[in-house]
C-alpha cells in the first residue's frame, strides 16, 4: 500500500501511477505517435510538389515561400480553432494545422538542397543522357538528402511538441495527459506525459539521424577534410536551410 | 465571405474592446507577457552567448541548446510550473516558460553572431593591442549587433505568438479571446483573435525593425555601409 501513498500525496514522480495507468499512457502514446506520423509524412508529401513549383517558376516561389511563412506566425491555439469548421472535432484537425506548420521548414530546406546541387552535377547527368525524371529522383534528390533530412529532424521534433496543444480538440496524445492534469492537479501525470514528450521527441531525432546516415553512406565516407568540404558546399544553402528557419521555427 | 464579415463585426463592436475580458486588457497583458518575457530572456541569453560567441566555447552547447528547446513543449512546460509551487505566483509560470522557450534561439543567433565577425578583423584589433573588453565593446559587438537583433525579433515574434498559450491554464492575453471564442464556437472571435496577435507580432517586429537602424553602431558611426 506504499505505493498508493505516492497517489493520495499527489507526488510528482509516482511508480503506482506509472503501474496503474499504463495503458492510459500507452495509447496516449500512439495517438501521438500517429498524429505525428501522419502530420510529417502529408507534410512531405505536400512540401516536395510545392518546392519543386517553387524551384521551377521564380513566379510561384516568392508567394509559396511567403505563404508558409505566414503560416508559421499562426498561434497554435488559433490555428486548430480555425479549423474546427471545416474539419469538426477531429484528430484531421491537429494533422492539418500541424502539416501547415511543417511546410515552412520543409519547403524551404527542400529547395535549398536542390539549389545546393552542383550545376557540373546536373551537366553530367544530362550528358549521360537522364531524363528529367531520372536526373530529379536519381541525382538531385540524393545530393539533396542531408537538407532534406536536417528539415525533417527539425519538422519531426517541432511536430511532436507541438501535437500537445492539439489537447484542446483532445486530440493531443500526450497531451491530453497533460491538460486533464493541469485541471485535475495531477502531478504525476502531468510530469510523466511530459517527460514521455520530450523522450519521443529525442527519440524521433536520433532515428532520423540513423535513417540519415544509413541514406547518406558517402556523407561520411571521407576523412575530416571531405567532411569539412561537404560542409562547405552545402554552406550558402545549408546555412539558410538549416539556421534560420531553425531560429524562426520551435515557436507557437 | 460570411466568416470576414462577422470578424470584422465582431472587432468593430464596442463591447468587445472594454471589460476584464475586452480586448484592451487582454492585448495590455499580452503586450506586459512578452515585453517582460523578452527583456528577461534577453538579459539572461545575450551576455552568457556574447561571451561565449567571444571565447569561441560552447558552440555546442548553444546549437544543442536550440534543438532542446524545440524538444521541449512550452504548453507541457507551463501546465508544470504551474502545479509546482510557482504556481501560485500570478503571471510568475507563463514569465519563466516563455523565458526558457526565449532563450534558446536568442543564444543561438547571438552567438552565431559573434563568431560570424570577421576573424581577420578580430585579428587585427587584436594586434592593435586591444584587450579582450575592448574587442567585445568596440570590434565584435557593432559587427555582430545586426544578428543579434535578428535574434531579438525572431524570439519577440514567436513569443508573442505563443503568449496565446497561457489562455489555456486561464492566464491572461488575447489567446483568451480565442479559447473564448472556441468555447463559444465563435469563429468569428476565434479568427478576430488570431488577427489581433498577428497584428501585434507584427507591431512588435516594427519596433524592433525601427530600433535596429536607430541603434546600430556600425551604421550610426558611418552613415550606409556598403555589403
Amino acid at each position: 500500500m506504499a505505493g498508493q501513498d505516492c497517489l493520495i500525496s499527489n507526488d510528482w514522480i509516482c511508480g503506482e501511477y506509472l503501474r496503474t495507468r499504463s495503458q492510459e499512457l500507452t495509447d496516449a502514446t500512439l495517438q501521438h505517435i500517429g498524429i505525428t506520423l501522419a502530420s510529417v509524412a502529408i507534410g512531405l508529401l505536400v512540401a516536395f510538389p510545392l518546392a519543386l513549383l517553387a524551384r521551377r517558376w521564380r513566379a510561384v516561389a516568392g508567394p509559396v515561400l511567403g505563404l508558409t511563412t505566414v503560416l508559421y506566425t499562426v498561434p497554435s491555439l488559433a490555428m486548430f480553432s480555425l479549423l474546427v469548421p471545416f474539419f469538426g472535432l477531429s484528430p484531421a484537425v491537429v494533422v492539418t494545422g500541424l502539416v501547415l506548420y511543417s511546410l515552412t521548414i520543409l519547403v524551404r530546406n527542400i529547395l535549398a538542397g536542390l539549389a545546393a546541387v552542383p550545376e557540373e552535377t546536373r551537366e553530367a547527368a544530362r550528358g549521360m543522357g537522364y531524363g528529367p525524371l531520372r536526373l530529379l529522383f536519381g541525382v538531385e534528390l540524393p545530393l539533396a538528402l542531408p537538407a532534406l533530412m536536417a528539415g525533417l529532424r527539425i519538422t519531426t521534433v517541432s511536430t511532436i511538441s507541438l501535437t500537445t496543444v492539439g489537447a484542446i480538440l483532445h486530440y493531443g496524445g500526450l497531451g491530453n495527459l497533460v491538460y486533464d492534469g493541469m485541471h485535475s492537479y495531477f502531478k504525476a501525470q502531468v510530469l510523466t506525459a511530459s517527460v514521455l514528450c520530450v523522450a519521443l521527441a529525442v527519440a524521433a531525432d536520433l532515428l532520423l539521424l540513423l535513417v540519415q546516415r544509413l541514406l547518406t553512406p558517402w556523407t561520411r565516407a571521407g576523412n575530416k577534410a571531405g567532411k569539412a568540404a561537404g560542409k562547405a558546399k552545402s554552406g550558402p544553402g545549408g546555412g539558410k536551410a538549416a539556421g534560420r528557419p531553425a531560429a524562426a521555427e520551435g515557436a507557437l | 465571405m460570411g466568416v470576414v464579415e462577422r470578424t470584422w463585426t465582431w472587432l468593430a463592436t464596442g463591447a468587445h474592446w472594454s471589460g476584464t475580458d475586452g480586448v484592451w486588457h487582454r492585448l495590455g497583458e499580452h503586450l506586459f507577457l512578452t515585453v517582460v518575457c523578452l527583456v528577461l530572456s534577453c538579459a539572461i541569453a545575450l551576455p552568457v552567448a556574447v561571451l561565449l560567441g567571444h571565447l569561441g566555447k560552447g558552440g555546442a552547447l548553444a546549437v544543442n541548446l536550440s534543438n532542446a528547446g524545440r524538444a521541449v513543449p512550452t504548453f507541457a512546460v507551463l501546465v508544470l510550473l504551474l502545479l509546482s509551487p510557482l504556481g501560485t505566483h500570478g503571471s510568475w509560470p507563463t514569465v519563466i516558460a516563455l523565458v526558457l522557450f526565449a532563450i534558446p534561439p536568442l543564444l543561438t543567433n547571438a552567438y552565431v553572431g559573434m563568431r560570424e565577425v570577421d576573424r581577420d578583423v578580430v585579428e587585427a584589433a587584436r594586434g592593435m593591442g586591444m584587450t579582450g573588453r575592448q574587442l567585445i565593446a568596440r570590434v565584435e559587438l557593432p559587427l555582430a549587433f545586426p544578428l543579434i537583433v535578428t535574434g531579438v525579433r525572431t524570439a519577440a515574434v514567436q513569443v508573442v505568438a505563443t503568449t496565446t498559450l497561457a489562455a489555456l491554464p486561464g492566464g491572461g492575453g488575447l489567446g483568451r479571446i480565442i479559447t473564448a471564442g472556441f468555447r463559444l464556437t465563435d469563429t468569428a472571435q476565434v479568427v478576430a483573435g488570431a488577427l489581433l496577435v498577428a497584428v501585434l507580432a507584427l507591431i512588435v517586429e516594427g519596433v524592433l525593425v525601427v530600433a535596429e537602424r536607430l541603434l546600430d553602431p556600425v551604421r550610426r558611426r558611418t552613415g550606409p555601409v556598403p555589403g
